[in-house]
């Protein structure tokens, strides 16, 4: 990609094949000889990065396909079966889902950086704009993979991201039909999301090529925003950028393991683990966080067509920056406004998208509209402006002389940080109210035996949680991931198989039909699922004044609560993610029998102190007594509600041991590969310095 | 890479690029075992696969029938006198893949033949009761299988398999 290059492979095989295909001169032109500029920072890695994570999402998407059924009634239960029972599969899935996050992570890391170096400048339009059809295609896929599977979130966010588009007049309606296939969202649009969620990547891929082309063309931008000059300025790309970029490349792969061994569904959403429900829509409905900056910008607007331009307007306008901005000087470092206002940009999206996980009112609103009128403004107005009135300083000779004055005053950016934090802060004040304001609801934070990067079921809890299941939730509540063999894996409740198969056979399964032609009942064995208490949602419903008690499989992982800012990023790092088991606990010894005067419970309801709203239909369920224990635990309701918080805990995600002690060894390994990869760097670079 | 490093005098240097280089081959092969362990038989497939019984009561003498077991058809075929003779009185050195029929029932009970119904030639099912072997017969190449399931005739290499089984009383099996 960078002319001919004179390498010549020395091997007479490769030199017949050089002859015909001069694949290794190519490649080694433009992998190996290619020249890169030596001042390149680590932010110049996340090109690596990201092409690490495309690979990484189409490898492990391509393997998930194998087990993943495209069909509205088995979708989510394909991939509950992924997670439960293909080997390796609740990793796969958690590389995939978390996956995307990282990739979206990386991107932005990488388009700020982009932004902030004036990397789309002259001659780099057609690589940056290339860049802006990627993170297009990116979106498309990243939003078609949310659907598939096919959980509250993926039904509602199809069905509110494909409404966008009927907000076009006179042809909205019939477009909108026209990506359903139907005259809603259901199995086609599935059907079709699945199969377009597969291709998209590899036309990402092909992008790709073409942004590394143009890159090569060009040529890499660098931190001082002057091309390279002489030789002195540049360095090979192979071993200097490669093992530059493996370093990043394993610094990022620490932070991926975290969410993906760690914190698998902390930027997931609870309501994902209920199967889609066409007739009830979630309370709150939110887009994956990395669409959240458009979301509120779509939100802020009140004119539906408006809303709608203005959120793709708010993408696209990033494709003209290069003849948005005005001024003659690439990086940042010399424009002391621009660097500025940049961050204040990166504030602006920062908070845009904490705007857009919040209910559309009051102050949001307000705050949403401001936002979004800096959004544009920085593009439309800072940038062309900016070029002619600011006084930039004066540019280095060469990169080398760049790279020999490195002793630049860190004072200006910390004071731009500085402020552009004061005014987050700021602004984010009001939310901390009215997070606090719902507080008095949220379920008092447990202490489980399972939190924590090495947390593990108590044995003893999980095995009276699944007697009080038995005796008490399941003459209402079905338990249909679970079968009775899981009872027996490693990381359960730990029974014999013998106990496995007498614990089975104590229930009735129906089989058949048999030769007669007729459907028959039979003793469980191992490989029979929990028998639910009802044969359809209908006569649950029936049984249970309008209201079906749901499946409690996934129960612990399906059920949060907000956590409010700031909460919400130190769990990131204590890795508190028992929100969930809060909630379910929570709801067991909420029930109060004398409720506050001023809550209006309807007939038929019940008042409890956590459920939302307070009216739950579901009665008490537990009394103190009510369960006998063989090993002594005090039969309490508190004692009740924290072994079958446990044993849901382990239904809902039985592989969770696995899951944190593999985590702890890949840990162990990426510490020390990290540390490996800093001092090969180190050795490598002392050449070049 | 550009990097002269020498055999004979190996450096602190060359040490920390082989260290970096095996920690990677070793992480890369650790990285690749969940991919390629992923394609085996998940755990509700192995479940499914437990132990099946099967009353042999409507069988009349004569007559077959054939149940699946892990996917695979299994022909229980209830012999008649004739049939077990030939089979027991047929030579060793008639046979292709040499076994006797003691070898291929249960004893007390060689009435019953339970084979697995897949030809041994390219996985066809053959059909029973056909042939001029008083046994099986495969439709797709013409192999033929007589009434011990013993390849007689035809391209395919070795008799029909026995599964694992074994009775739970003289009217009931439990194959796997």
């Amino acid at each position: 990609m960078s002319g001919p290059s004179d390498y010549q492979p020395s091997h007479p095989v490769l030199k017949w094949i050089e002859r015909r295909l001069p694949i290794f001169g190519f490649v080694h032109g433009s992998f190996v000889a290619y020249p890169t500029p030596r001042n390149l920072n680590y932010w110049w890695t996340f090109g690596a990065i990201l092409s690490l994570m495309l690979g990484v999402q189409i490898l492990t998407g391509v393997i998930l396909a194998m087990h993943y059924t495209p069909e509205a009634t088995m979708a989510f239960h394909s991939v509950e079966a992924i997670v439960r029972d293909v080997n390796y599969g609740w990793l796969l899935r958690n590389m995939h889902a978390t996956g995307a996050s990282m990739f979206f992570f990386a991107v932005y890391v990488h388009m700020l950086r982009g932004l902030y170096y004036g990397s789309y400048k002259e001659p780099r339009e057609v690589l940056w704009i290339l860049g802006v059809i990627i993170y297009l295609l990116m979106m498309a896929t990243g939003f078609m993979g949310y659907v598939l599977p096919w959980g509250q979130m993926s039904f509602w966010g199809a069905t509110v991201i494909t409404n966008l588009f009927s907000a076009f007049p006179y042809i909205g309606d019939s477009i909108v039909t026209l990506l359903w296939g139907g005259y809603s969202v259901g199995n086609p649009t599935l059907n079709r999301f699945f199969s377009l969620h597969y291709l998209l990547p590899f036309l990402i891929a092909g992008v790709v090529v073409l942004h590394v082309w143009a890159l090569h063309v060009a040529g890499q931008n660098n931190p001082a925003g002057v091309e390279p000059k002489t030789e002195k300025d540049t360095v090979a790309f192979t071993p200097y950028a490669t093992i530059k970029d493996m370093f990043g490349v394993s610094c990022f792969l620490l932070l991926y393991a975290w969410f993906i061994f760690y914190m698998p569904n902390y930027l997931g959403d609870a309501d994902n683990y209920i199967p889609a429900n066409p007739a009830q829509t979630p309370p709150h409905i939110v887009p994956e966080w990395y669409y959240l900056p458009f979301y509120a910008i779509l939100r802020s607007i009140p004119n539906k067509l408006a809303g709608v331009i203005a959120m793709f307007s708010a993408i696209l306008v990033l494709a003209f920056l290069p003849w948005l901005d005005t001024s003659k000087v690439r990086s940042s470092k010399y424009r002391p406004l621009a660097k500025q206002f940049f961050w204040i940009f990166v504030v602006v999206a920062v908070l845009l998208g904490y705007l857009g996980a919040q209910p559309p009112e009051g102050i949001y609103v307000i705050a949403g509209r401001i936002l979004t009128v800096c959004y544009f403004a920085y593009f439309l107005v800072v940038l062309p402006l900016l070029g002619k009135i600011e006084r930039t300083k004066p540019l280095p000779n060469s990169i080398a002389d760049d790279v020999l004055a490195k002793t630049g005053s860190k004072a200006v950016p910390m004071v731009s940080t500085v402020l552009a934090l004061i005014v987050a802060g700021g602004l984010l004040v009001g939310g901390i109210d009215t997070a606090r304001a719902a507080e008095a609801d949220t379920p008092p934070a447990n202490k489980w035996s399972f939190a924590g990067p090495f947390g593990k079921f108590d044995r003893g809890s999980l095995q009276r949680g699944l007697k009080v299941y038995k005796e008490v939730c399941s003459n209402c509540h079905a338990l249909s991931y679970i079968a009775f063999r899981n009872l027996g894996d490693p990381g359960g409740p730990g029974y014999s198989t013998a106990q496995v198969a007498s614990l089975a056979s104590e229930y009735k399964i129906k089989d058949g039909p048999n030769d007669q032609g007729e459907m028959f009942e039979r003793p469980g064995r191992a490989a029979d699922y929990f028998p639910s208490p009802f044969p359809n949602e209908q006569a649950a419903r029936n049984a249970n004044g309008g209201a079906a008690p749901p499946d409690l499989s996934l129960i612990t992982k399906a059920r949060s609560y907000e956590r409010g800012f700031p909460w919400f990023i130190f769990d990131l790092f204590t890795q508190y993610q028992e929100q969930g088991p809060d909630y379910v606990a929570g709801i067991l010894q909420g029930f109060e029998d004398n409720p506050p005067a001023d809550a209006k419970v309807p007939s038929g309801s019940y008042y409890n102190k956590y459920f939302p709203g307070h009216a739950i239909k579901m009665p008490k369920p537990l009394s103190d007594g009510q369960v006998t224990f063989d090993d002594g635990a005090p039969t309490t309701v508190t004692q009740y509600a924290k072994d079958v918080t446990t044993f849901l805990m382990w239904a809902a995600e039985p592989h969770m041991e696995e899951r944190k002690r593999l985590g702890f060894q890949v840990f162990f390994f990426l510490i020390i590969f990290a540390g490996l990869m800093y001092f090969t760097k180190k050795k490598v670079w002392a050449d070049a310095h | 890479m550009t990097i002269a490093s020498s055999a004979d005098h190996p450096t602190r240097r060359d040490f920390l690029f082989v260290a970096t280089g095996a920690a990677a081959a070793v992480g890369g092969l650790a990285t690749l075992w969940p991919f390629v362990s992923q394609m085996n038989p998940d755990a509700s497939t192995i479940a499914a696969g437990a132990p099946i019984e099967v009353d042999l009561t409507p069988v009349a003498e004569g007559q077959d029938i054939k149940v699946f077991w892990r996917g695979k058809p299994i022909y229980i075929s209830h012999r008649t006198k004739k049939q077990i003779d030939e089979a027991q009185k047929t030579p060793l050195s008639d046979l292709k893949d040499p076994a006797t029929d003691e070898s291929r029932v249960k004893q007390g009970h060689e009435q019953w033949l339970v084979v697995i119904g897949i030809c041994t030639h390219l996985g066809c099912i053959p059909i029973a009761h056909e042939g001029n072997y008083d046994g099986f017969f495969c439709p797709c190449h013409g192999s033929q299988y007589d009434s011990s399931g013993r390849i007689r005739q035809g391209p395919a290499p070795a008799n029909l398999p026995v599964p694992p089984y074994q009775f739970v009383s003289d009217s009931k099996i439990q194959i796997g």
